[in-house]
């Protein structure tokens, strides 16, 4: 393999890591930017999307199985995750500390769930045929380069959801509500904005992106009550670096991590790697505490 | 004798303080400790273990027990956590008064119990194919040693002709050492290393380092990442085209059940090293492996860690019968001097260094879930707990101390 293929295919693997952290931090968040919560089971969402695809697939086996679990784990997801905040943390909403413990707890409860309808040891989901090829690139400068077509899928995938959020935002009426509550709370609400069905609107939408990273990542890892615990850290990182609450900083964030890891990866083990990314995460909120951007907002503040 | 009066005074004690001498042998029944984790990380495993465990006391004690007494076991709880193993340990001997214990997974779990085994003057069985590098005379080590598991892969390996070996694993001891002792025998068969990585355990990105195999093109990976990286690794392979059918894998740490659970058509065709498997020929496996399911329903399968917890029970009962007593010292040497015996695993017996002799097997994955045995060593193999290209100088014998 020519080193300019290697290279550029450790780029794409950065860029295809990114994918991954974006879906499964963007929830955390865009409802930390709105509400200041602190959602500790965000893991589970993509747990719970994961064990939906599994069921899915059970139901709709054969080539689209895959196609209709992404919205059947985003729609489970998001209301589990409306639920979650119409029940407990709506009642917590001005107590951040206790918001955090609660959601902790929620987070047990449901990986036990997990673990009691479906066994410790996990679930099988398998990547669907028309999954099953790599683009490869046999001359050339590239030569030797293979780009898996599970991970372009997941690419489209996140690009997809990113730019429909982005929309919803920007072109919505609904979208409008959400930056007027982002940026002053009391006055959107004076002004008529229903501030608490945007509250419950933007968390389950979370939860919900966060249901189809789920069925993603079981194109790439195991499905097991535990699973969202290894994507959680990494998801809070990815938050904190991008600038608490912004949709670009996450963005960037994770293809600041993702690229950062897989052009370390070269010279370095993965052990050795992580350690280099928290020294980088470390030092650069020392430089930028506030993140890549920052956002202008009276729920930050204060 | 002043030892009489002495005897006399201690039954005259134990009357008076209920069992708090030696009541394991105070009426007809006896204690054995089981400890196991059955609950956190490792309860997945040790599970089943104790419950072979459990299955051999049972059908012991179906035949009127040993030295015609009842075998009580205690059964305790390691939580996944070496603190606690050492703690229940020490309570099983010491306050329940077991003869002897079974249990541990994890080499950190076998660490933390050793100091109180030979502090206590107390026997464990120890069920788990390990790193080696270890000798204590107050464990009987059944689990595989390097030389049982991972040097008959590498062995099999240069038959079927792979020359570059690439080491894949997670970051831990277990590895670690395992990798340090292939690359020694690597380096001096004249193969060629392609590659060694490490992911964190519980590590799921694999990107780049199938990129890395990508670009070493290896003959065969030597895998012994642990748990759920094994999906994440086998889903990442595929996913880059490289099923196990065109790079051949072997694992160290995939066995019947782990097989099941990450989906065997995921890992069809892949390699694993082991010195049991389901699918072995014999009279004594099929009626192992049939009494099982009648306990633990006709869908329970069976790996090698469960076959040796089992098997050590029953060469404990026979050590206990050719010794005439339950002490633990006695019974010691009595094990190491039974002599090759039937089991499922086969013709095994326990070398003077306390380590099992026993044969490698390599398997290899089929479509439902069982493996296939397509090698196995020209016979049981001599247990090496110190390898000698790796720890020269060092050596395991029989002991005298206990």
């Amino acid at each position: 393999m020519q080193e300019s293929a290697f290279l550029l295919g450790q780029v794409f693997n950065g860029v295809s890591v990114a994918s991954l952290f974006v879906l499964a931090a963007l929830g955390l968040a865009l409802s930390f930017g709105l509400m200041r919560v602190i959602n500790m089971a965000h893991g589970e969402m993509l747990m719970l999307g994961g064990y939906l695809a599994y069921m899915t697939l059970a139901v709709v086996p054969g080539p689209l199985g895959l196609l209709v679990a992404l919205p059947v784990a985003f729609l489970g997801a998001a209301l589990l995750g409306a639920v979650l905040e119409f029940t407990i943390i709506h009642r917590l909403s001005a107590r951040p500390l206790d918001t955090l413990l609660a959601t902790w707890g929620v987070s047990l409860i449901l990986q036990q769930a997990a673990r009691n309808l479906f066994g410790a040891i996990g679930v099988q989901v398998i990547a669907p045929g028309w999954l099953d090829h790599t683009v490869a690139i046999s001359s050339g400068v590239l030569g030797g380069l293979t780009l898996p077509d599970t991970r372009i899928f997941i690419l489209l995938v996140a690009a997809i959801v990113l730019g429909a959020i982005a929309l919803l935002l920007n072109r919505t009426r609904l979208g409008l509500y959400v930056r007027a509550v982002n940026q002053d709370r009391p006055v959107a609400a004076a002004m008529g904005v229903n501030a608490r069905l945007v509250d419950l609107l933007v968390f389950s939408l979370g939860t919900g992106v966060a249901g189809l990273a789920g069925v993603i990542l079981a194109l790439l890892g195991p499905v097991t009550p535990t699973v969202g615990q290894s994507y959680i850290v990494p998801a809070f990182l990815v938050v904190i670096l991008g600038g608490l609450g912004s949709l670009v900083g996450t963005t960037i964030a994770s293809l600041i991590v993702g690229l950062f890891t897989a052009l370390i990866e070269i010279f370095v083990d993965v052990s050795l790697a992580q350690v280099l990314l928290l020294v980088f995460v470390i030092v650069f909120i020392q430089f930028r505490p506030q993140g890549v951007i920052t956002v202008r907002t009276r729920a930050l503040e204060g | 004798m002043a030892l009489k009066h002495f005897g006399l005074a201690a039954a005259l004690l134990a009357t008076t303080m209920l069992g708090a001498v030696r009541p394991a042998l105070a009426d007809g029944t006896v204690k054995v400790g089981v400890l196991q984790s059955l609950s956190g990380t490792m309860a997945i495993s040790e599970v089943p273990l104790e419950d072979a465990e459990l299955l051999a006391i049972s059908q012991l004690n179906a035949k009127g027990g040993v030295l015609g007494k009842k075998i009580v076991p205690v059964v305790e709880d390691g939580a996944s956590d070496p603190s606690t193993f050492a703690q229940k340990a020490t309570k099983l001997i010491e306050e329940d008064k077991v003869v002897t214990v079974f249990g541990g997974w994890t080499s950190s779990s076998r660490k933390a119990m050793l100091p109180v085994f030979q502090r206590l003057h107390s026997l464990l069985w120890y069920p788990v194919q390990f790193e080696g590098n270890e000798c204590s005379p107050n464990i009987m080590y059944s689990g595989a040693q390097p030389n049982q598991q991972a040097l008959p892969a590498l062995t099999w390996a240069e038959q079927k002709g792979y020359k570059k070996i690439f080491l894949l694993g997670s970051d831990y001891v277990y590895p670690r050492t395992a990798n340090l002792i292939l690359k020694k025998h690597i380096a001096h068969a004249g193969l060629t290393l392609s590659g060694e990585e490490y992911v964190p355990l519980g590590g799921t990105d694999f990107s780049s380092i199938v990129a890395e195999i990508e670009q070493a093109k290896p003959d065969i990976i030597i895998n012994t990442l642990n748990g759920d990286s094994n999906v994440s690794f086998f889903k990442q392979m595929a996913a880059a085209g490289m099923t196990p059918d065109k790079l051949p894998v072997m694992s160290f740490s995939i066995a019947e059940p782990e097989a099941q659970a990450m989906g065997p058509s995921l890992l069809a065709g892949s390699y694993t090293s082991w010195n049991y498997f389901q699918s072995l020929p014999g009279a004594a496996n099929a009626a192992f492996v049939a009494a099982y399911k009648v306990k633990y329903g006709a869908n329970a399968v069976v790996d090698d860690p469960m076959v040796h917890g089992y098997v050590d029970v029953m060469e404990w009962a026979d050590a206990v019968k050719k010794a005439g007593t339950f002490d633990p010292k006695a019974v010691r040497n009595a094990a190491v001097a039974l002599g090759f015996q039937d089991s499922p695993l086969g013709e095994v017996k326990f070398a003077p260094n306390q380590s099992m002799v026993q044969t490698g097997y390599i398997g290899q994955l089929q479509p439902d879930g069982q493996f296939k045995v397509i090698w196995s060593s020209p016979g049981p193999i001599e247990p090496v707990p110190y390898d000698p290209l790796t720890f020269p100088g060092k050596s395991c014998g029989a002991h005298s101390t206990f």
